[in-house]
Formats: structure tokens, C-alpha cells, sequence
């Protein structure tokens, strides 16, 4: 199993994710910078959390036209998988990798919190570690997490089950109480709370552990 | 060639921003204030010069990055 974690200026959580990556994985984890033109191939691209070009214009609309997202683009139409936090979820839906957009949390403040998610299904390889239904904890720390797609678009989602986490108390105004969205193929998936914060108990606690370890069994197998 | 762009939230997206916008007025003694939303100013410098040309150059940035569609309008000004 090969995963890269992409880098960009003022990405903040790529270290966490490298080491919550490692964990699971047992082997090092390369760090790609967003100027890069070439991907080598990897199993996994993890797009971490942060404020890349300090959320200028809009959060991750600067990076999502990086130039290593050329590159990922092609990835995730060979079906490669992609994990977006955070700051990753806004540049893919800037991308267009998945549906809709992150806005300004609905009471303006800035989040720093451990939240409760309902994993919505658990059939992918994502969420193959939970059970469909179960209560998760995650921290999430944003101040644009307040997901919107169009009614369209949301009555999509919905229905083809790419919703992937909800909040049991929605905390920013998210449609749905959406939390994390998959592409059409399950294989891309983004998300404002931070799986890779609690991988350890040293950290308070491990529920972001059963994500990257099922990722790395069903992409190592 | 000078151009603007203004970027607007499409109707029906909320917009926490301009409702607190909105409050701090009313709160400041501004009466009858309704509907406030926030948007984006972008003003761009072109080497083009024929007006024709400039939009369509500008409404590509518009598409590619200046705004989401999925949430923003936006309105280009030739101003020659």
C-alpha cells in the first residue's frame, strides 16, 4: 500500500496525517508539494487539513487550481482513492471531485470541538471499520464547514447514498447535517472532522483509527 | 483595459455574513434595513484591448476562479 499526503503552503495538518497514515499503513508516507507535475502511483492521496494560500478568494479554490491537482484529477477518474480533510474537502469540492461547497459557518464562529458523526453507511473502503448507523467521535476545527449543494444536487446525493458522515448536532448549518460527502464511485471522500486526531489514545481517544486502518486493508489486499 | 467583476450569492443561499451585517446596522441605529448580502469586488488589468475579446477572456476566470457557480453570480464591467 503506497499513500502521499499532499502538501500545500499553510497546509497545516500534513503532518498528522502522515503519522496517522504510517500507523496503519507500517511503511513511510511520502509528502508530494502541490507544484509538483507528476504523481507517481499511489493507492491513497490524502489532501490534509489547513488554510492553504490562507483561504484567499474562497477556502481551497487557490489549490484546487494547483498544479498537482492535474494529477489527482487523473487519479481519481482511474478509480484511484482519494481522502480529503478539512481544508482537503474544500479544495475537492473547489475541484469538482465531489458535489457542492463548504461556506461560512451558519453562526459565523470558528469551531474547535470533538463532534458526534452517524456513519451512514459502511460499505466502503473508508468506512469498512464501522458499522452502518454507529456514533463516531472526531474533532472538527473550521470556520467554513457549512456544506450547501442545490436542492438537485442534494436530492442526488441523498439518493445515491454519497453521503458518508452526518452530525448528530449539526454545529455549522450543514444541508442534511452532512458532515462528508463520497463521489459517485465511493472512491473519493471528503470531510470537515479530523479522523486523523484521534488515532491514538495518548491523543484522547482512537475512533479515527478504524478509517485508516480499513483503508489500508482493503487498498494493501 | 480595466474590468470589473462583482461575485454575489445566488439568491436563496444564505448568507450569514450580510444577516450580521444587517444586525450591526439595525443595532448602529440604521432603521429599515433589509436584505443585506455580501459579495466580492475584483477589478483586473488586461493587455487586451478590443471589449469583445476582454469579456470572454474574464468570463472564462469568472467560471475557472473568481466564482463558484454552485453558489456565487457573477457581473462583468468593461470599462474600457
Amino acid at each position: 500500500m503506497k499513500a502521499c499526503v499532499i502538501v500545500f503552503p499553510a497546509s497545516n495538518c500534513d503532518r498528522d496525517m502522515k503519522v496517522a497514515l504510517e500507523a496503519s499503513i507500517g511503511s513511510p508516507v511520502d509528502m508530494v508539494w502541490h507544484r509538483d507535475t507528476q504523481l507517481a502511483k499511489y493507492d491513497l492521496v490524502a489532501i490534509p487539513g489547513g488554510f492553504s494560500y490562507g483561504d484567499y478568494l474562497r477556502c481551497g479554490a487557490m489549490a484546487a487550481r494547483s498544479p498537482i491537482m492535474a494529477e489527482i484529477k487523473k487519479h481519481a477518474e482511474r478509480g484511484g482513492h482519494v481522502l480529503g480533510v478539512c481544508n482537503g474537502f474544500q479544495v475537492l469540492c473547489e475541484a469538482g471531485l465531489l458535489p457542492g461547497v463548504l461556506m461560512r459557518n451558519a453562526h459565523l464562529k470558528f469551531i474547535c470541538k470533538d463532534v458526534q458523526l452517524k456513519v451512514e453507511r459502511a460499505d466502503t473502503a473508508f468506512t469498512g471499520g464501522y458499522k452502518a448507523g454507529q456514533t463516531v467521535t472526531y474533532p472538527v476545527a473550521h470556520h467554513d464547514g457549512n456544506y450547501f449543494a442545490d436542492a438537485e444536487t442534494l436530492k442526488r446525493i441523498e439518493g445515491e447514498g454519497q453521503v458518508a458522515f452526518r452530525y448528530v448536532d449539526n454545529p455549522n448549518g450543514s444541508l442534511g447535517d452532512i458532515a462528508g460527502v463520497y463521489n459517485a464511485g465511493g472512491t473519493v471522500l471528503g470531510l470537515m472532522p479530523h479522523p486523523e486526531r484521534l488515532v491514538d489514545p495518548l491523543l484522547g481517544g482512537i475512533d479515527g483509527k478504524p478509517l485508516f486502518d480499513h483503508l489500508v486493508k482493503t487498498l494493501a489486499a | 483595459m480595466k474590468v470589473k467583476v462583482h461575485v454575489t450569492l445566488k439568491n436563496g443561499v444564505l448568507d450569514p455574513q450580510g444577516k450580521a451585517i444587517e444586525n450591526t446596522l439595525g443595532s448602529l441605529g440604521f432603521k429599515g434595513v433589509n436584505n443585506v448580502r455580501q459579495g466580492k469586488f475584483i477589478e483586473l488589468t488586461l493587455s487586451e484591448t478590443d471589449a469583445d475579446k476582454a469579456r470572454a477572456q474574464v468570463d472564462e476566470m469568472c467560471k475557472k476562479l473568481l466564482a463558484n457557480t454552485v453558489i456565487e453570480n457573477y457581473h462583468i464591467d468593461i470599462e474600457g
